[in-house]
């Protein structure tokens, strides 16, 4: 893509062309993978594709492997394994991997490894995806790892069989978008707002056949957590791959890692690295600019991450809303919602609150979380409130800087690592109507439990809400930093 | 892989924009570890009154009467019509092994989301994308016509109407022939080992720390 004469490229060009193994007449192109993230709910078809076939995984060093979808949060039960999983489907499946890990000789941070957690969480923080890799998982959160200056993106299960037996996969090469958020957050203002910020603007589709590059200088002065959180929700709007390029902030979040490359191989690494960004003048097929000192805290008040609104604003009016496939969506998200036109926002009463996922489950977020719930207790009006850390690390860093005394003091569950009611794959859902303020990324029907309704909110927003009972703009909350 | 040369049948709606596969099939059947058996689940919190559990016998459970899918003129049907954005979200590929298992062949849409366009050609589903007008067309046309089928014919890249029309769509060329012949595409990745192998050991000297094993 790109004009043939401008030999500046953009830092997905640059992935890309790194990665190229082959280019075929067909327009397709074989990709070449770097690492290969593997969890169980989308891997056992694979594995028996694999068997079917008679094939062998190319290289079985590239693919790591944890269960995070159905693993239990809850203490007693984890406790157990998984021959301690009660739902019997949940444990067949965590089993399964295990099986499969064993079997193919794949490494896997099992249920209740310290190495264990949400797979996007795992990765970057203990340096199994690195910067300039091609990172895939068969998550579409996969999105997440292009912090680090990777390409990184979701794929399927037939995909997943496919870079197991071949180490590639078969791709056309997609648009560029920049997103450029510059100037300076206000307080109150966290990643996971722009985020959801952007998602607005661009859509659900917005994205779609692009990978996005996040840049400006409100990305630039972010936190790599920060920076993982928007990356995360690339796909929400509807692109496979988003990511930042690579700076110092990068490089010191990298370094250490346990499998971050040493001495003189971290050298050679940080030479290879440094070219990870955008040429100046590089083309970008589209460029979305928003300014950092124009997004609040965001909620999201329908079915789709692109419902959403600041939080001093209103639920919309389907009635200003001229085309008619959108209005009949709003309409729809209204009814399965409970919600009505022109609604306060701040009027919405919380049942639960979940805090966790691989959008806001690192420990950043749990440290703006305790900082705004510190002293106080949730509402009794909220049932109940989950804090589940994204990782078995995260959870150790957590309780080590005692934020879940903290949480446990306000009335909020401290939980085990896992995706938990992100997608209500384990036992944490939500019952029918109820609503909930969560800091995970999809509010579709159903997806946090059968009839349950979701607010998408930052870590801090949560927090305040649990507390309220209602949605409250964090930055009259006070403990905002 | 199921081959897909020409499809012939009844056309069913799903009359909204962003479908997200969250609703196509909702997370507790993704606890299983077989590729089949999501038929009956397929929209299932539309499609039925109750909550679906896994490995539940859905014959005895509620239908939802005001879901296009559960009337008697839909019965059969292979070819579904839908808005734009259909299958975003989650990559879960039980998406469309629901949609094929519940006998559907092809999905014409204005758009797709990435993955899910993606995963449908790799079970011989095919995603149509033809423009929003003519999408439109096909929903009245459809809904003024009880037993409205389409015809759809991969190697011509046309849809059929029932008066002859037809509209012209368009394919990649790759995964026309893949699915045109129902072809493996990892034997046919294979068959470049070579060129796979050659690029490794290239990377392997120039990035020596992508291959070190994670123990």
């Amino acid at each position: 893509m790109g004009h043939p004469e401008n030999k500046k490229q953009t830092l997905y060009d640059k992935l890309w062309q790194d990665h190229l193994v082959k280019s075929r007449d067909d327009g397709t192109a074989l990709i070449y993978i770097d690492r290969h993230l593997i969890h169980e709910v989308t891997s056992p078809q694979a594995f028996e594709g694999l068997r079917l076939a008679g094939r062998k995984p190319w290289r079985t060093d590239s693919v790591v492997a944890t269960p995070d979808h159905n693993v239990p949060s809850d203490a007693a039960e984890r406790a157990g394994g998984i021959e301690g999983i009660q739902d019997e489907v949940s444990r067949i499946q965590v089993k399964t991997l295990d099986e499969n890990c064993k079997d193919f000789g794949i490494v896997e941070f099992g249920i209740n490894d310290p190495g264990q957690g949400i797979v996007h969480v795992i990765g970057p923080e203990t340096g199994v995806t690195l910067p300039g890799m091609t990172v895939v998982c068969g998550d579409s959160h996969t999105s997440t790892h292009g912090a680090l200056g990777a390409l990184a993106h979701g794929i399927g299960t037939s995909e997943v069989e496919h870079v197991m037996a071949t180490q590639c996969l078969i791709q056309k090469k997609m648009k560029n978008m920049l997103v450029r958020v510059d100037g300076e957050l206000g307080p109150g203002v966290t990643a996971k707002d722009v985020v959801l910020a952007i998602i607005g603007k661009i859509g659900t589709a917005g994205g779609t056949g692009y990978a996005i590059e996040f840049g400006g200088s409100a990305i630039r002065s972010m936190s790599m957590e920060g920076r993982m959180t928007i990356c995360n929700m690339a796909i929400e709007g509807g692109a496979r791959a988003g990511m930042v390029a690579v700076d110092q902030i990068t490089l010191d979040y990298v370094k250490g890692k346990p499998y971050a490359p040493k001495g003189e191989q971290w050298d050679r690494a940080v030479e290879n690295w440094s070219r990870l960004h955008s040429d100046d003048g590089a083309h970008f097929d589209a460029i979305v600019e928003l300014k950092a000192e124009e997004i609040e805290p965001q909620v999201s008040w329908g079915t789709s991450p692109e419902m959403v609104v600041p939080v001093n604003a209103v639920v919309p009016n389907p009635a200003d809303e001229s085309d008619a496939t959108k209005k009949a969506g709003i309409e729809r998200a209204l009814e399965y919602m409970g919600l009505s036109a022109g609604q306060k926002i701040t009027d919405i009463n919380l049942d639960r609150v979940f805090i966790g996922s691989c959008t806001n489950s690192r420990i950043e977020d749990l440290r703006a979380a305790a900082e705004v719930a510190k002293g106080h207790k949730k509402a009794d009006s909220v049932k109940q409130v989950l804090v589940v850390p994204g990782s078995q690390s995260v959870k150790a860093q957590a309780e080590k800087e005692g934020l879940d005394k903290v949480f446990i003091e306000a009335g909020f569950e401290w939980r085990e690592p896992s995706c938990s009611m992100c997608l209500a794959m384990n036992a944490d859902k939500l019952g029918a109507g109820e609503h909930c303020a969560s800091t995970s990324n999809r509010n579709f029907e159903g997806r946090q439990g059968y009839g349950g309704r979701t607010h998408l909110v930052s870590p801090s927003m949560a927090a305040a809400a649990a507390i309220a009972g209602h949605f409250v703009d964090v930055r009259e909350f006070g403990g905002v930093k | 892989m199921k081959a897909f040369t020409q499809v012939t049948g009844v056309v069913a709606p799903m009359d909204r924009a962003n479908v997200d596969t969250d609703l196509i099939i909702p997370k507790q059947f993704l606890k299983s570890i077989k590729r089949t058996g999501f038929g009956p689940n397929l929209f299932d919190e539309l499609r039925y009154l109750d909550e679906g559990q896994p490995g539940q016998d859905c014959s005895q459970r509620p239908l939802n009467p005001d879901f296009p899918l559960n009337f008697p003129r839909y019965k059969g049907a292979s070819i579904l019509l839908a808005r734009k954005n259909f299958g975003c979200g989650s990559s879960r590929e039980h998406a469309p092994w629901a949609l094929d298992d519940y006998g559907f062949r092809a999905v014409i849409a204005p758009s797709f989301a990435d993955i899910f366009f993606n995963n449908c050609f790799k079970n011989g589903l095919l995603p149509i994308v033809v423009d929003e007008d003519t999408v439109e067309q096909l929903f009245q046309e459809m809904y003024a016509d009880e037993g409205y089928q389409l015809t759809i014919d991969l190697e011509k890249q046309q849809i059929i109407k029932p008066d002859g029309e037809t509209i012209a769509f368009e394919v990649d060329e790759f995964r026309k022939h893949c699915l045109l012949n129902g072809l493996d595409d990892i034997g046919l990745t294979l068959e470049d080992a070579d060129d796979i192998r050659a690029y490794e050991a290239k990377r392997r000297e120039q990035a020596p720390w992508l291959f070190d094993a994670v123990k």
